[in-house]
């Protein structure tokens, strides 16, 4: 960032933000396409795709927790438990068409319980979520226990790994286009949208504007919990594997991704697309640098110094001017 | 993460709170105690309450270095990154130069978590990162250097020398000694010491405590390298007491310390609580783990069962938290 964008408006520091973002993601995309063989394949395409996936489904709704000024670190536990139910429910012989509503419904479930102890009770959602991430990822385990459910139907395993007829883009990004413009545009076109940034700015002024921050930061809950469980169904399917420890760990990568996207840990500040190039760029220089044959758990230090990084370099910069 | 802003009470009423809060813990604990011991009377055994005693040892010093950093109105979710490190480098150390005395050990491990908790300290403190952000990154950092240094390799217990290994194991339960003695030093400066008394202060208002002329910056920097500390010194007593050591040692334990403090009644958003309660709430748990297995539980019960005691200790202490501040308004003292 130039020193005269930064004497700008906040909003227009925040777009800047974005656009940063965006480029760093775009000239990381290009290096890696450019220096690492195998990275800009067709195939490798869909296999980004694939890891991205989950992340970039629970920053979604994430990013519109974080904009509230709350949290919700149990999504990698809801996923798990979701993914745990269906193997359960898959070996007690249910048809997969009533699974995975069930699934979904029991991620609600799961969001609307984080959303009573945060709204109803007045918890803070730090302690709450930490709590519910070892209950669901607990309950995961009760429920499945340590072994894996396979076999799941063909049709729906291929069409989760599987791409557009002729083309090279995987059927899932269809579902993550979708979802992302509906959440872009209820967050940066609708009422809702400006009732999650003034509550996340001043949750009393919110209040006198009319709005009811309790109710909404509990729907967000319920749709955090509804996306995870959805993220947890693609996970089983994808990997056509349920076990009770998947995805453990993801919702640190979710926060990672949301705050390198340029969103406000302290709330009230973010942009969806800059949430978007978040995951993208976490995704494909992981992506990149396993092709370069570096292990998996190094990897978790390039995620965490972007993420200290995230934070960090906006608040020096700010610091300087 | 807003909290709401409560009137804070009266130093002595707080005090009775928090004396019941403990003793919550105490009766929870004996309850579980009593009927485990009913169902299976080889849980009171000697063998057992030792086993129980030396892994609460080293979840107790974490969890007390986590209550100074939470009672700042900070966390630090790196901990069980830095017992990883911690327990690598000493091991690799004794590894290569057997007749290192324990104390030394000792001493680089606590040095090894001290420089990461500098390291998180100064992030907090100049940066102005949020601490769950940059601890949340450290947590990463840390774990990926232990890898990479390490890679698949692991240290095994014949490769450590036995006076390092007799020191976690031996008859006189040194694990559990030096976890009391961090306790209690802890405890003493956080209630009858000046630097102590400043901790609470910046946890119940870090604004106040700037303008009451507190170093804010240096007490932060302070408590980050003190839980940071103290895990290295965990990682070095989970070392003696496994002896097998690999890149993945303490892998989510955070979470457990975590768990620990709050259901220990230190409030998250800082300013009350007491290390002796995390001690406790550290004591809890390893029973509840104990037990479960005596009772002939699903081990599978038992993370979910500290899921459900955070809520529950959380929601306890917002019921608590309320009365106390209505029973204040009702007396008519000016508060609010």
């Amino acid at each position: 960032m130039s020193a005269e964008q930064l004497t700008e408006t906040r909003i227009g520091r925040l777009a800047n933000w974005n656009v940063a973002i965006i480029a760093i993601t775009a000239v990381v995309l290009v290096i890696a396409a450019a220096s690492v063989n195998s990275f800009g394949t067709a195939q490798n395409f869909g296999f980004l795709v694939l890891d991205l996936l989950p992340i970039a489904l629970v920053a979604l709704p994430m990013t519109l927790v974080i904009v509230t000024g709350e949290i919700d670190l149990s999504v990698a536990s809801t996923l798990g438990l979701s993914s745990a139910v269906m193997g359960y429910l898959w070996n007690a012989n249910q048809p997969i068409e009533t699974i995975i509503p069930v699934c979904l419904l029991l991620g609600a479930v799961l969001g609307a319980i984080n959303g009573f102890f945060v709204t109803v009770l007045g918890l803070p959602s730090l302690a709450v979520t930490i709590g519910t991430l070892a209950l669901y990822r607990g309950l995961a385990f009760v429920v499945l226990g340590d072994g894996a459910v396979a076999d799941f139907p063909a049709v729906y395993t291929d069409w989760v790994t599987g791409t557009i007829a002729g083309t090279p883009i995987p059927n899932v990004l269809i579902v993550l286009v979708v979802l992302a413009v509906i959440f872009g545009v209820i967050l940066h076109a609708t009422p809702i949208g400006r009732a999650v940034f003034a509550v996340g700015a001043s949750e009393q002024a919110a209040r006198f504007a009319g709005i009811r921050p309790g109710r909404l930061k509990f729907w967000l809950y319920v749709a955090s919990g509804t996306i995870a469980g959805l993220a947890g169904v693609l996970w089983t399917l994808r990997y056509s594997s349920a076990r009770a420890d998947n995805g453990a760990g993801l919702e640190l990568a979710v926060v990672a991704a949301v705050l390198l996207g340029g969103v406000s840990i302290f709330g009230g500040k973010g942009a969806l697309p800059g949430v978007i190039a978040g995951v993208v760029l976490l995704g494909s220089l992981q992506n990149a640098l396993r092709l370069s044959d570096v292990s998996n758990e190094a990897l978790n230090v390039v995620t965490g110094v972007l993420l200290i990084a995230s934070v960090l370099g906006p608040n020096l910069i700010r610091r300087r001017t | 993460m807003t909290a709401v802003e409560l009137p804070a009470p009266k130093r002595s009423s707080l005090d009775v709170v928090l004396r019941a809060r403990e003793l919550g813990i105490v009766l929870a604990l004996v309850l579980l105690v009593a009927v485990t011991t009913i169902s299976n009377p080889r849980f009171l055994s000697g063998q057992s309450i030792r086993d129980i005693l030396l892994n609460t040892a080293i979840l107790a010093v974490l969890a007390v270095g986590q209550a100074v950093v939470v009672i700042t109105r900070n966390i630090d979710l790196s901990v069980g990154s830095v017992l990883g490190l911690s327990a690598f480098t000493v091991g690799t150390l004794l590894q290569n130069y057997p007749g290192i005395p324990v104390v030394f050990a000792l001493l680089v491990g606590a040095g090894v978590g001290a420089a990461c908790g500098v390291l998180n300290g100064v992030l907090v403190r100049y940066g102005n990162v949020p601490a769950l952000v940059v601890t949340l990154g450290t947590l990463y950092v840390i774990r990926g250097v232990t890898y990479f240094w390490a890679g698949g390799s692991q240290i095994n217990a014949d490769e450590l020398p036995p006076s390092f290994l007799n020191f976690g194991t031996a008859d006189i339960p040194w694990l559990v000694i030096l976890a009391v003695v961090v306790l209690v030093v802890t405890a003493v400066v956080l209630r009858s010491y000046r630097t102590g008394r400043e901790l609470y202060a910046m946890g119940s208002s870090p604004q106040a405590a700037q303008l009451a002329g507190i170093p804010v910056g240096r007490r932060t920097i302070g408590a980050f390298v003190v839980s940071g500390g103290l895990a290295g010194l965990a990682g070095v007593l989970f070392a003696a007491r496994f002896g097998t050591i690999d890149a993945a040692a303490g892998t989510g334990m955070e979470l457990n310390v975590v768990a620990a403090v709050v259901v220990g009644g230190v409030a998250v958003f800082g300013g009350s609580g007491t290390v002796w309660g995390a001690a406790l709430g550290a004591l809890l748990l390893t029973t509840i783990g104990s037990a479960l297995a005596v009772l002939e539980i699903n081990q599978f019960w038992q993370q979910a069962i500290v899921g459900g005691l955070i809520l529950l200790a959380i929601g306890a202490d917002r019921l608590v938290a309320v009365r106390v501040a209505a029973g204040l308004k009702k007396r008519g003292s000016h508060v609010g």
